[in-house]
């Protein structure tokens, strides 16, 4: 017989509002095994807890429910009261009586009834629970970040100025992403590269960091603490041990790729580095434009190099590293706004995305900085279109928060260095953050017009041949309005990188219906995952712009130090294991594991699970014929006496 | 008085609790017949929980879990699709009606999801009627384990 003990939550009036909480009280004092059932307005807070404590040892409670909020939320608050009254962790049970009871109904009488049958369910199974005995296992001291953009060069060199081993894994030929292409950023202007290319060179030079470019996340196994990560290194088709930089084979190379660089604005050479200030300093071929993969013969850059680095026969290879935690910060793609046929991307070359810009304002850029069209002529008049795509239900609800920013910044950049007009096309202004106000404040005097009303339609003019007509309708006026102009600017939604989806299946990560990267919780672990040991920073989660991009990168080093920092660390208990005098020796424990985790024993004549590797899901228990696999925790017995609780009310 | 069925759901800690979770977060209500027991995957579903619901007197099983090539354990979710499969011919053979048992792919952020679910399946579920080919008499619960 056990000595429970309920403690019913008032969640201020979260959960009283609609669960009557003291009567819900009354009655679990009235089941089976309850010595003590107690409610109380937050059960989570100091005294709350302390009331737990106090009747642990006051009754004797050998299990203690908590009837609250979702366990995914304060299950491990509760477990720590436990533990520090003396008792077994794993003897707590959390009621969702909040997210799943008392927030998803208006009728009192139906939120205690089903709060009853919940509780009763709890009360069941609560009688089944054993202690269980955490594992403690070794933790590896090194740390990897995925995507070398702002956010994964910040958290690198954070992680790494602390003295830890880091591995900064980057897809592209260079690391930077989007914000080594910006000229300005906002609100301050400050160049984007003299702030960036300082700390891109400060990744290349730190000792602690080991850059992987051209590199991609291939295989992940082992789990917090002990990952091993595959990461297959692209074939560049030059030997970067031997080559020392020099690009003489940049300028002899006939074959032409399209420059992923600018945007596709220009061509660029097949064997190339992507911009002047790329990290690394190291060419490498582009295979679909190279002459010499397409027709067989070329090699001129073979001919030119002195250092015999050019490697045609290069293969892709593959590493495994061995780190204790991961930082995933994949960034962004911009939306593609080809689809979206009445704005006339792709159709009409007077109409860019806010990427192009960004790279026409640069002085690395197409045209070395100046703002010209496509056929080389200044534009007269410039419109911007705000919200191409997102806060749009038929794309993507979501703001991409940055456009109107950018938007402005473009503005002052356009007035800065042609003397066209500048028009904005917005739906709200959206300016918080610190200083951006202000700058809001500034673009307005600076003579750029404002008109409310999302663009509707790009078109050819009638009138004048060669220039575009944007149409919209200026809610302020109300009408209609038709403005011509040569240039038009697309501030198209952000989506996640392309790719994420297949590292999201890498390190188990669940994603929102945009497929950005889920947090743990929004509030109070963004930057969490639900796969311990994973941790996300940047627009990889939701669109940010470059402060709160560096701040999250800040804060996921931390996040990834509270683990690595650890010599050894407690693992959750809740694993399977063999019942040796039932195991019938089928095997198909072994067969189903994604893990491998049981293993037969030929000299037992049964199978065995490898604790270390299980991670308890219980496919093994539920596959197992002869009922010999116990999944702690979600016994068979405990999971059976929880529905029979349940069903009873 | 309108009869309230009585439902059983199962759902995986990482997808479908969690969008059930969200459903409340975001305090989208739905029918509070059903009561959800916590797995940490739909493979851990034996076929037996959903047999004992019945005879303990639910009226229908809502199973949840990861979208499928979504598993939080890579591919817990495909056993238990081809497994629950089974459970639902098995079911029908034993003359329950297939529409009181169901199986959906719920994700952690499709709050909406569940919710819509869950009112569907409940008024499925009530239209259906008592469910009475299973259920059985209840033994008190035993005073001592």
């Amino acid at each position: 017989m056990s000595r429970i003990g309920v403690f019913v939550c008032h969640c201020g009036l979260n959960i009283a509002k609609t669960v009557r909480v003291s009567e819900l009280a009354k009655f679990a004092s009235t089941l089976p095994d309850v010595v003590v059932a107690k409610d109380y307005k937050f059960m989570c807070s100091t005294p709350g807890q302390e009331m737990i404590a106090n009747d642990i040892k006051k009754h004797k409670l050998d299990r203690v429910i908590v009837s609250a909020c979702s366990p995914l939320m304060h299950e491990q608050t509760f477990r720590k009261v436990l533990e520090n009254a003396g008792l077994n962790k794993y003897l707590v049970t959390i009621v969702n009586i909040r997210e799943q009871v008392s927030w998803v109904t208006h009728d009192i009488e139906e939120g205690t009834a089903k709060a009853k049958a919940v509780l009763n369910g709890a009360v069941y199974r609560a009688r089944l629970l054993g202690p269980l005995t955490s594992r403690v296992i070794d933790v590896n001291d090194d740390v990897m970040v995925v995507g070398a953009g702002i956010a994964g060069i910040q958290a690198s060199l954070e992680l790494a100025n602390t003295g830890k081993k880091v591995y900064l894994i980057e897809k592209n030929s260079t690391i930077g992403g989007h914000m080594a292409q910006f000229d300005k950023t906002f609100p301050t202007l400050d160049c984007s590269a003299c702030i960036l290319t300082p700390k891109m060179d400060a990744v290349m030079q730190h000792k602690n960091i080991t850059l992987m470019t051209y590199c991609e996340v291939s295989e992940v196994k082992g789990f917090v603490g002990n990952f091993d990560v595959t990461v297959r290194q692209k074939a560049r088709y030059i030997d970067h041990s031997k080559c020392n930089g020099c690009l003489a084979c940049t300028e002899k190379c006939p074959g032409k790729g399209v420059s992923e660089w600018d945007e596709g604005l220009v061509k660029r050479k097949a064997i190339h580095i992507p911009f002047p200030q790329a990290v690394p300093q190291r060419p490498i071929i582009d295979r679909d434009a190279c002459v010499f993969f397409k027709k067989g013969k070329c090699r001129l850059c073979e001919k030119v190099c002195e250092h015999k680095a050019i490697d045609f026969e290069q293969q892709d290879t593959f590493t495994t590293v061995k780190v204790g935690a991961v930082i995933v910060a994949t960034g962004y793609d911009l939306m593609d706004t080809q689809p979206l046929v009445q704005y006339g991307y792709g159709k009409y070359p007077g109409v860019y995305n806010a990427l192009e810009v960004e790279r026409l304002f640069n002085s690395t850029g197409p045209t070395g900085g100046k703002v010209t069209l496509r056929d080389g002529k200044e534009p007269q008049a410039i419109a911007i279109l705000h919200c191409i795509g997102s806060r749009d239900k038929n794309n993507y609800e979501h703001c991409s928060r940055v456009c109107c920013m950018y938007s402005l910044k473009f503005s002052h950049l356009f007035k800065e260095k042609t003397t066209a007009d500048v028009y904005q096309f917005y739906i709200d202004m959206r300016a918080a953050g610190k200083g951006y106000e202000e700058f809001y404040n500034r673009i307005i005097e600076e003579d750029v017009k404002f008109i409310r009303g999302k663009g509707a339609r790009v078109a050819e003019s009638a009138d004048e041949p060669g220039r575009l007509v944007v149409e919209a309708e200026d809610t302020i006026t109300g009408k209609f309005v038709k403005l011509p102009v040569d240039m038009v600017v697309l501030s198209p939604a952000m989506i996640p990188r392309s790719g994420s989806k297949e590292i999201a299946r890498l390190f188990n990560l669940s994603t929102d219906k945009n497929g950005f990267f889920m947090e743990r919780h929004p509030k109070l672990a963004p930057l969490s995952t639900m796969s311990e040991g994973i941790f996300i920073a940047g627009v990889c989660q939701s669109p940010k712009d470059i402060p709160d991009t560096v701040a999250q990168a800040n804060g996921a080093a931390a996040e990834a130090l509270t683990i690595v920092e650890k010599d050894k660390m407690e693992l959750e208990a809740t694993t399977a294991m063999v019942n040796p005098s039932s195991c019938c020796a089928c095997q198909n424990c072994v067969r189903v594991c994604p893990y491998g985790a049981p293993f037969f024993n030929e000299q037992k004549g049964v199978s065995e699970i490898n604790e270390a590797l299980c991670k308890g899901c219980g496919l093994c228990a539920s596959v197992c014929p002869a009922s010999a696999i116990i999944a702690r925790h979600f016994t068979n017995d405990q999971v059976l006496a929880e529905i029979e609780g349940l069903m009873e009310f | 008085m309108e009869f309230e069925p009585k439902i059983l759901g199962i759902a995986c800690n990482w997808c479908t609790y969690t969008g059930a979770d969200l459903a409340g977060t975001t305090r989208l209500s739905y029918p509070q017949n059903l009561r959800v027991v916590r797995v940490m995957c739909s493979s851990r579903i034996n076929p037996s929980f959903i047999f004992r619901a019945f005879q303990l007197g639910a009226d229908g099983v809502l199973v949840g879990g990861c979208h499928p090539g979504d598993c939080h354990y890579n591919t817990g979710n495909l056993y238990a699709r081809r497994r629950l499969a089974v459970t639902k011919k098995i079911l029908e053979f034993a003359g329950i009606e297939p529409e009181r048992f169901r199986v959906e792919w719920i994700s952690a952020s499709e709050g909406n999801k569940f919710a819509e679910v869950v009112r569907e399946f409940t008024e499925q579920v009530r239209n259906l009627g008592p469910q009475t080919k299973f259920k059985i008499e209840r033994e008190p619960m035993p005073e001592k384990i």
